[in-house]
């Protein structure tokens, strides 16, 4: 029988709690939801000795048990409900070596909870250069628990830590002081009328607005004791704080000695100039100039590669299996090609969540808010409204759930219905392919006008975004304090190991999740492409040699194949709404690839190539979905794809909110269908009007 | 009226001497926003906001607003 130790990872943020986690875990690990919320719950397993494992779970890093986010919340719900499946027999605190003053606040109020708890000090590597010693025995005397010194850049002191969760029963659970002290009477109080509870748990609801799901105040009854006025709750907090510190800061005086003189300082020397006035923006600019380049110039390579491959599958399938069944069709037409319209965004997104991690490891993102914040205030937003922004060049959703650390609800609100206006990683192949299509090759200033178009669009989204939240910042009315507190944190050489994780973790969400949608509706559409109702449908054969008598050969079947895929069951619908989207400059089979896209953006791309393989037979030449396009008339033998009509369905795909998931999370993250409803009809209707512009004057 | 945060040049450093504003966040007073601990301006955006703190050895960011609620007495230096 092996026995499982629940452990539960809990620290400040930026003290590389992850990397503890990854550190123990490996690839051992999964992220997945808490039910009903979307929090994300990373949890692994670590084999501590022989026929001994953990299960540990990562927290989301919070300062203190007082919740002011989500986030938090999710820390004190599970450490306060001993019913929970995950309720852990010991918590790690991970804190941080450089800041230990600050992490042992929240460490001492995890002890008031009675857990057995070992302190993990991490970046203990950085003690000699910072100048800091530490007397363990003393600190592990007066904090009642056992210290890891932990270093997972350089893969130290992991062993020992897992010896201490091995050993988790040994654990001290007496609190390391007694808060009741900051107002002996009114805890007393609270002691006698619920004398079967903890105190300092009763303390930790009692003294907090958030809704705590199982804990709520109905279990607790509290209607019958006489509480105190919000303002003298947040009195008595400050002065369990003070308290708290107080005793932190008479352990460190003896515990901890911090020789400053021999502390080589590289904050100050990058803050000079990142943070600089002019220098800071500057170099801004340039980093976000250098990812956009960086995706387009280096993502090429394996994309092509990608495509070409894939179109080669498709025929070899063709060639290899029963000619023209039916079911060959459906995997070479339907499955390959839409699997392949998937795995072409892999470079992309990978490096692009590439960038995004190493930014935020190194501390740099922090930098950003401080250096925006000002700026995005004018316009309704925060600065930390600019990481969901960026992140949303990834995907809105993780970008969304991001905004959660914005403690003011109308700046948040605004961030989360702006959001989807920045370019996410699936409007990129999109893009990508119109971009390749109509825009010519050349370079300026020794950038490639197609980088620039790109460069050019997430500007434009970014515009965008920054234009409605000032709008949307006239229009809502709330009178809510403002509340930014940004931690800088210090910088830090990315670890490999995390990026690499991130990466690997975000790019296969990312897959699955987007693959099963697009894989469905490719299978879906290939059927409604090959099948069609009536005489014209089952006659294409007859009907074309009639019309066309001259016609021979390939040419005669590449006839037969478009007059089928016109009037099949997808034809007729693209057909009907292609009123709608002509003064746009599209056809009918662009109208399919815009209707399908309202589930997904990506869709766009295997939709097209999905409709363009079922509507022509396969040439050497014509094998890709970017000839196929190129090469795309309209009746009048005019090209679809011209500049005009290119640069017009950029702009829709820039401004329409074509994305369920995104729906699904706004939904949530808000709690009700308006502001998603909002999202959808407001973002649509912009998109075609501007749509509409665009291709009117450059046509 | 009496000194705050937000009176402070940049790198200048001061005591605090009284945070007890309602209107302070309670996650400023837990990152060490508390009487008797030193507070230095490391930076300030353009405008003089945010401004980029050093309290109690925890470095953050806050904004000119928050800063102009916590008081303060300048040290000799």
């Amino acid at each position: 029988m092996s026995k499982q130790i629940n452990v539960a990872l809990i620290g400040n943020p930026n003290t590389g709690k992850t990397s503890v986690f990854n550190a123990l875990t490996g690839l051992n690990q999964k992220v997945g939801n808490y039910p009903g919320i979307t929090v994300d719950k990373k949890e692994g397993i670590c084999k501590l000795s022989r026929g001994v494992k953990a299960h540990v779970l990562d927290l989301p890093g919070t300062y203190s048990l007082n919740a002011s986010s989500l986030d938090e919340n999710v820390v004190i719900e599970l450490l306060l409900n001993k019913n929970d499946k995950d309720f852990p027999d010991v918590a790690v605190i991970v804190s941080d070596v450089e800041n230990l003053k600050r992490n042992l606040l929240l460490f001492t109020q995890i002890k008031d909870l009675k857990i057995p708890t070992i302190l993990v000090v991490n970046m203990a590597d950085r003690m000699s250069r910072k100048g800091i010693s530490l007397n363990i025995e003393l600190l592990e005397q007066e904090l009642k628990t056992k210290i890891a010194l932990v270093s997972t850049r350089k893969n130290e002191g992991i062993q020992e830590l897992k010896t201490l969760i091995e050993n988790y029963k040994n654990l001290s659970i007496e609190p390391c002081l007694d808060t009741s002290t900051i107002d002996s009477e009114y805890f007393a109080n609270l002691k006698k009328a619920f004398p079967n509870q903890d105190l300092y748990k009763l303390w930790v609801v009692i003294s907090q607005d958030a809704n705590f799901g199982k804990i709520d105040r109905n279990e607790l009854d509290f209607s019958k004791f006489k509480t105190k006025t919000k303002s003298e709750l947040k009195r008595l907090q400050q002065k369990e704080t003070i308290k708290r510190y107080q005793f932190i800061n008479n352990t460190l005086k003896e515990g901890q000695t911090i020789d400053k003189s021999k502390a080589t300082d590289l904050r100050t020397k990058f803050d000079k100039i990142l943070t600089h006035k002019v220098w800071g923006y500057l170099i801004f600019f340039v980093i976000l100039l250098t990812i956009f380049q960086v995706i387009y110039d280096w993502a090429t390579v394996p994309m092509d590669f990608i495509d070409s491959s894939f179109a080669s599958l498709a025929d070899w399938i063709k060639m290899t299996f029963p000619e023209g069944g039916k079911f060959t069709n459906l995997i070479a037409e339907g499955v390959v090609a839409g699997i392949g319209g998937i795995v072409i965004f892999i470079p992309q997104i990978a490096f692009l969540f590439l960038f995004i991690a190493v930014l935020e490891e190194s501390g740099y993102m922090s930098r950003v808010v401080f250096l925006m914040d000002r700026i995005m205030r004018r316009f309704g937003l925060s600065g930390k409204s600019v990481v969901p922004l960026i992140s949303g060049t990834a995907c809105a959703i993780p970008a969304i759930m991001a905004t959660r650390n914005i403690e003011n609800w109308k700046e948040r609100l605004i961030t989360i219905l702006v959001t989807p206006f920045t370019t996410c990683s699936a409007r990129l192949p999109v893009y990508l392919i119109i971009i390749a299509l109509v825009i010519p090759e050349g370079r300026f200033l020794g950038l490639s006008y197609q980088a620039l178009t790109l460069m050019l669009l997430y500007m434009v989204g970014f515009g965008m975004a920054i234009f409605s939240a000032y709008v949307l910042d006239k229009i809502l009315q709330t009178n809510r304090k403002t509340f930014f507190v940004v931690e800088m944190p210090n910088y830090k050489l990315p670890l490999l190991k995390n990026v690499a994780l991130t990466v690997l973790e975000k790019t296969k969400t990312f897959v699955f999740e987007a693959g099963k949608i697009i894989l469905a509706i490719s299978i879906v559409l290939w059927i409604l492409a090959s099948y069609g109702p009536g005489k014209d449908f089952n006659n294409a054969e007859t009907i074309v040699e009639e019309t066309y008598p001259e016609l021979q050969g390939e040419q005669l079947d590449n006839k037969v194949a478009a007059y089928k895929l016109e009037h099949s069951f997808i034809g007729i619908v693209g057909k009907s709404i292609e009123p709608a989207i002509r003064p746009l400059g599209y056809d009918w089979k662009i109208g399919i690839g815009i209707v399908t896209s309202f589930a997904a953006r990506e869709v766009f791309v295997g939709t097209l190539a999905t409709i363009y393989s079922v509507g022509s037979a396969l040439d050497d030449d014509d094998k890709t979905i970017k000839n196929r396009m190129a090469n795309e008339v309209h009746d009048n033998g005019n090209k679809v794809f011209t500049l005009a009509s290119g640069i017009s369905l950029l702009l829709f795909y820039a401004f329409a909110m074509q994305c369920m998931s995104t729906l699904a999370i706004v939904k949530r993250e808000t709690n009700t269908w308006k502001w998603p409803m909002i999202q959808l009809f407001g973002m649509s209707f912009i998109a075609y009007v501007i749509a509409l512009i665009a291709f009117q004057i450059l046509n | 009226m009496p000194l705050t945060i937000a009176d402070l040049k940049k790198g200048q450093r001061a005591v605090i001497i009284d945070s007890s504003s309602e209107d302070i966040p309670l996650k400023l007073l837990e990152m060490g926003c508390l009487p008797g601990n030193i507070v230095e301006l490391l930076q300030v955006a353009p405008f003089h906001d945010p401004m980029y703190l050093n309290i109690n050895d925890s470095y953050l960011s806050i904004r000119k607003e928050t800063a102009a609620l916590i008081i303060i007495e300048k040290v000799n230096e």
